[in-house]
């Protein structure tokens, strides 16, 4: 057997990562987007301790490593009682870390636009989440949709890390082909095809999200 | 003959209707500069009032009291009797009780803040649907009304984006109609226009007035408070100067402020 004939048939292997790491990912977007959102709105609240506290997570998760996070996590956190599956453990780091990022891009897109679409919405008697779901929302995303498919982008790639803490995702089936085998190049070659496959995935979304933004006079014009 | 209770709205002479829209002692500073200070404004119903004023008088920031926009530092302001951004008590409304008050009232903005992600007719429709729960169909139907009525009826299913600006203010003015509103504000409304497109909109507005809507208008244009106006109230360093009908405001004004400011604008 040559070494690409081995690799494929190990192909199982390859499918069950990449099906682990698109999981992986898509929770994770989802829970990232959520928490930031979240976040968001306490930035641009009335609670000046909830502001302060949000302010300083955004910016301690910003300066710390994911690796080490969730090392931490996982490896750290059961010395103080706190245990989780790796699994969990990965989709709570990535969340955590990758909210901090939402929440920052979608800051600085909320303070682009113009004060008078919120008056707006407020003088006919919107409020609260409907207005922030339903005016404001729309126009972050559709104002930041190359920066936020470049975090998710990021997101994706941060998933290989989860290897250290035994999730069985991509990189790690890529990793245990190859060590089996001792084929040290084409196993990662698929790998990495597959992220590129993902990745090119993210950029189709964000040229779609972007041909909207255009279509209302929105976006990187 | 007994002073008015400060925390209660008064009732106009001629009958015993409230005012449909009541400014009692507003203050408001931003920092150390004092914008409003006790700032008395009656609107009986039906009545289109203009507000006029140098720069820097604090006629905006009135209107945006109104509606609380802004908050005030003190005052009340009642809306047809009821109160707006405090309750009778003095404590601040909530965001839900405050957001059921402003449904009452319209604004239309100087830079007309159109919702730029929804199509026009989606501008028009979300506040009839969204806040007053009004079905999908019934607002389309008022929708439809109101832009052939603003003359923007073919305009309907594009972006705010590709509109003039004559064309979005006139959309901006459908949009706070469909809420049915009891008082229209309006604040500058004209002052981000070129001048060719000032005529539209202010056509808009005087068929309005026409129709008996209540209407505040904080403005430039002299001819529109002259010719339409019933009320011209005159503001000056944060507070009312004068208040006349347009006809006895513009020939015979009674301060040498209102004189100077006539001479240059008028």
């Amino acid at each position: 057997m040559t070494d690409w004939e081995i690799v494929f048939s190990e192909w199982p292997r390859f499918a069950a990562g990449f099906g682990t790491t698109l999981t992986l990912f898509l929770l994770s977007t989802i829970g990232a987007f959520l928490i930031g959102m979240l976040f968001v709105n306490i930035l641009y609240g009335r609670n000046r301790i909830a502001r302060k506290a949000v302010g300083i997570y955004i910016d301690g998760m910003r300066m710390l490593p994911f690796l080490i996070f969730v090392y931490l996590l996982y490896y750290g956190l059961p010395s103080v009682g706190i245990s989780m599956s790796a699994w969990t453990a990965g989709i709570v780091g990535l969340t955590l870390y990758h909210c901090a990022y939402v929440a920052e891009i979608l800051r600085g897109a909320w303070s682009q636009l113009p004060s008078g679409q919120a008056e707006a919405a407020r003088a006919q008697g919107h409020h609260g989440l409907r207005m922030f779901g339903r005016i404001i929302l729309p126009q972050l995303v559709l104002n930041s949709a190359p920066i936020l498919g470049n975090q998710l982008i990021y997101m994706l790639k941060d998933t290989a890390f989860l290897m250290i803490i035994t999730v069985q995702e991509l990189t790690y089936a890529a990793s245990s082909v190859q060590s089996m085998y001792f084929v040290p190049l084409e196993p990662f070659v698929v790998a990495l095809l597959l992220y590129w496959l993902m990745s090119l995935s993210i950029e189709g979304i964000v040229l779609i999200v972007n041909r909207f933004a255009k279509e209302r006079g929105l976006g990187d014009t | 003959m007994a002073t008015p209770d400060p925390a209660s709205p008064t009732e106009t002479q001629e009958d015993t209707q409230p005012y449909a829209l009541e400014a009692q002692k507003i203050c408001k500073s931003f920092g150390s500069v004092e914008v409003l200070h006790d700032v008395d404004l009656t609107v009986p119903p039906g009545t289109t009032m203009s507000i006029l004023g140098p720069s820097g008088s604090g006629k905006s920031t009135l209107l945006r009291c109104i509606n609380w926009l802004e908050t005030p530092d003190s005052g009340r302001i009642f809306l047809g009797g009821a109160p707006v951004g405090r309750r009778p008590d003095g404590k601040l409304m909530s965001d839900r009780e405050l957001a059921k008050v402003r449904a009452r009232m319209g604004m239309v903005f100087q830079s007309f803040n159109l919702w730029p992600h929804f199509t026009v007719l989606q501008n028009v429709i979300e506040a009839p649907t969204q806040v007053l729960g009004m079905s999908k169909d019934a607002a389309i139907a008022r929708a439809e009304k109101l832009l052939e009525k603003v003359g923007l009826s073919e305009k309907r299913d594009v972006y705010p984006y590709s509109l003039s600006g004559g064309q979005k203010q006139r959309v901006a003015i459908a949009r706070a109609l469909c809420m049915s509103p009891e008082v229209m504000l309006f604040d500058e409304p004209t002052s981000a226009l070129d001048p060719e497109l000032i005529g539209e909109v202010l056509a808009v507005m005087r068929d309005l007035a026409s129709e008996g809507m209540t209407m505040v208008v904080v403005t430039h244009e002299m001819s529109f408070a002259r010719d339409v106006c019933e009320e011209v109230v005159f503001m000056d360093k944060g507070k009312v100067v004068e208040r006349a009908a347009p006809a006895d405001f513009f020939s015979n004004p009674k301060t040498e402020r209102a004189r100077q400011f006539l001479t240059r604008y008028a």
